[in-house]
């Protein structure tokens, strides 16, 4: 399935994605402010599936994991960048939510519609020609992702059982 | 350490992650699994977010002795929502017998002062400014709330055993020169992802002259390199900072990186040439020397935040401020990192002299670096602040302007209504 690419530029931080003033708010109302400060209507031009492009450093700054919240609210699919901040990626595979280096992302163009090829670890981008290469996620943390996020990993972990 | 005939060379990041994760070695690039030996959280990661989880969990605080919760983000926050999240926050404290500061000030000013920190130590924080517990030799970094969760739950926490990236600061700061210059030049120098999330590590005589609290704020600032940990070898000064709070530091000498150890980079600076640094709008890494800006006008100084309401940072500001009168058109005001330094500033006649100066003061608490309460920046304000970071719309509106600067910078400022070189007040 082809899905829509909204394209970001580097250190697009957790005030962007999670702004402070709406952090006393359920996700719900954070979510419709997520990236608005850099991509005006993000949350309303955003549909379930899609993916977003970014440089480097995607999720600067703060610990907050409605940064993570807020994309997962809004059903992005994914979060493809150059490279991710340290604290934005572990709380990315917490939550489920796929964050996969590509080295290079710039042929890419904000709107196109692009293919993920997970297993093969390929970005698609048809109507460029493009094939891009994905780094690998780490098996530890690929075990994390396909339990569909910390917890349910954990819950598999502690009470066997259930 | 011996293996076999082989040496094997460790980093300071290698030695306290072997002892947490229990092996001889650890080689950089491993994924170890560490149990912790503290988790700090605070008001707005903590409860709220973890307590849901642990009970989906069906489990228990793996050790509620080794956890530490602060309340400081919402203290000031003035709404009801804020003060919903507080009441939350002590009953689940209460609840849990964790231990619990209320009110008392920032967590990563708050956790040390009260001796929960000592070399070697592995400590996970719910907030990103966790690094600052470097400064005391800590391997310390943070998380966000659902691995708090499970951190809480089980204890342990996975790692990739870092690089260490040294940098290393010779000669001395100039007068009105502080930690926070330092910072705002590394991220201009290495940029916000410099530090790659790997270990960071301070070294040098400019390091050895700076006071406990002036180091923490270069740790504090190592997450706006994007570093994991901002770590400092613990020398004497740590050892005497740390038995004046009648902790035991240890056995902190053997607490340093070997210079043969792997996955070592050095980067050299001059403490001497540096002067005091701002930051423009939106970015830490948006600076330049003082001297080289246009003349920007202010409508807000804030003194704040675990980065830059210390005691020293209020002691600095103080020197600026004393016998001197903020300017009508500015307001300056003042948010001690802790009720113990405010304290202390109260006794040594700190207080008074900003007070006189015209600073009005908010609670011992994130105050406006969050953004999260009522005092935050209108639209259209611009103002010049000793926090860490100035992302756009962080401190309040959109349409705010926020520059970084030291506390003295921001001090200089408010009596001149524009950022100002504090080297001009200075002389007299
Ligand atoms: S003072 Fe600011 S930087 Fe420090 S913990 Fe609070 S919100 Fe974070």
């Amino acid at each position: 399935m082809a899905t829509k690419a909204f394209v970001l530029g580097n250190n697009i931080d957790t005030d962007q994605l999670a702004p402070g003033r709406y952090m006393a708010a359920g996700i719900e109302k954070l979510a419709v402010h997520c990236l608005e400060a850099t991509y005006p209507r993000f949350s309303h031009l955003s549909s379930p599936g899609d993916v977003i492009i970014a440089g480097d450093n995607f999720g600067a700054g703060s610990s907050r994991e409605q940064a993570v919240e807020a994309l997962k609210f809004l059903k992005i699919s994914t979060v493809i960048a150059r490279s991710f901040a340290g604290i934005f990626y572990r709380n990315a595979i917490n939550l489920g939510l796929p964050a996969i280096v590509c080295k290079d992302v710039s042929g890419i163009q904000d709107g196109d519609f692009v293919k993920l090829r997970i297993p093969k670890n390929k970005l698609d981008v048809p109507s460029r020609n493009l094939s891009l290469d994905l780094e690998p996620i780490p098996p530890n943390l690929a075990e994390i992702l396909n339990s569909g996020g910390l917890i349910p990993h954990l819950k598999n972990r502690l009470n066997p059982n259930n | 350490m011996f293996i076999g005939v082989f040496i094997l060379y460790m980093s300071l990041a290698q030695k306290i992650l072997s002892r947490a994760a229990d092996h001889k070695y650890v080689n950089v690039g491993d994924i170890i699994v560490a149990k912790v030996d503290l988790a700090m959280i605070h008001d707005s990661g903590g409860p709220r977010r973890v307590a849901p989880i642990l009970k989906e969990l069906k489990s228990k605080i793996f050790d509620p002795s080794k956890v530490v919760l602060i309340s400081d983000h919402f203290v000031s926050s003035g709404t009801s929502e804020g003060n919903d999240i507080l009441k939350f926050t002590r009953k689940w404290a209460k609840h849990e017998k964790v231990p619990f500061y209320d009110g008392e000030g920032i967590c990563h000013v708050v956790l040390p002062e009260r001796g929960h920190l000592n070399p070697g130590m592995l400590v996970v924080g719910g907030d990103s400014h966790s690094p600052t517990g470097g400064a005391f030799g800590t391997y310390m970094f943070g998380i966000g709330a659902t691995e708090m969760a499970g951190v809480l739950a089980t204890g342990e926490i996975w790692i990739k055993v870092p690089e260490t990236i040294f940098l290393n600061w010779s000669g001395q700061l100039k007068p009105a020169v502080m930690a926070k210059d330092m910072m705002l030049f590394l991220c201009r120098k290495l940029g916000m992802d410099g530090g790659r999330y790997q270990a960071i590590e301070f070294s040098g005589d400019a390091i050895e002259q700076l006071t406990m609290q002036e180091r923490m704020t270069l740790s504090n600032m190592t997450a706006e390199l994007g570093a994991q940990v901002g770590l400092i070898a613990p020398d004497k000064k740590t050892e005497d900072y740390l038995q004046s709070l009648g902790n035991d530091p240890g056995n902190w000498q053997t607490l340093f990186t070997e210079i043969k150890a792997d996955g070592i980079e050095h980067h050299d600076f001059d403490a001497s040439g540096l002067e005091p640094q701002v930051a423009a709008p939106h970015s830490p890494s948006n600076s330049s020397s003082i001297g080289d800006i246009e003349k920007v006008n202010c409508d807000v100084a804030y003194i704040g935040a675990c980065t830059g309401a210390k005691y020293t940072d209020l002691k600095a500001a103080a020197t600026i401020l004393k016998d001197r009168t903020v300017v009508s058109t500015t307001k300056l005001r003042v948010a001690p990192a802790s009720l113990r330094d405010q304290n202390k500033a109260n006794a040594n006649g700190i207080m008074k002299i900003l007070e006189d100066a015209g600073a009005t003061f908010l609670p011992n608490a994130c105050g406006i670096c969050a953004g999260y309460g009522t005092d935050r920046l209108a639209s259209g304000i611009t103002c010049i602040s000793s926090t860490a970071r100035n992302f756009r719309g962080r401190m309040g509106a959109d349409s705010s302007e926020v520059w970084l600067g030291s506390p003295m910078t921001v001090a200089a400022s408010a009596i001149t209504g524009v950022i100002t070189d504090p080297r001009e007040f200075l002389k007299s």
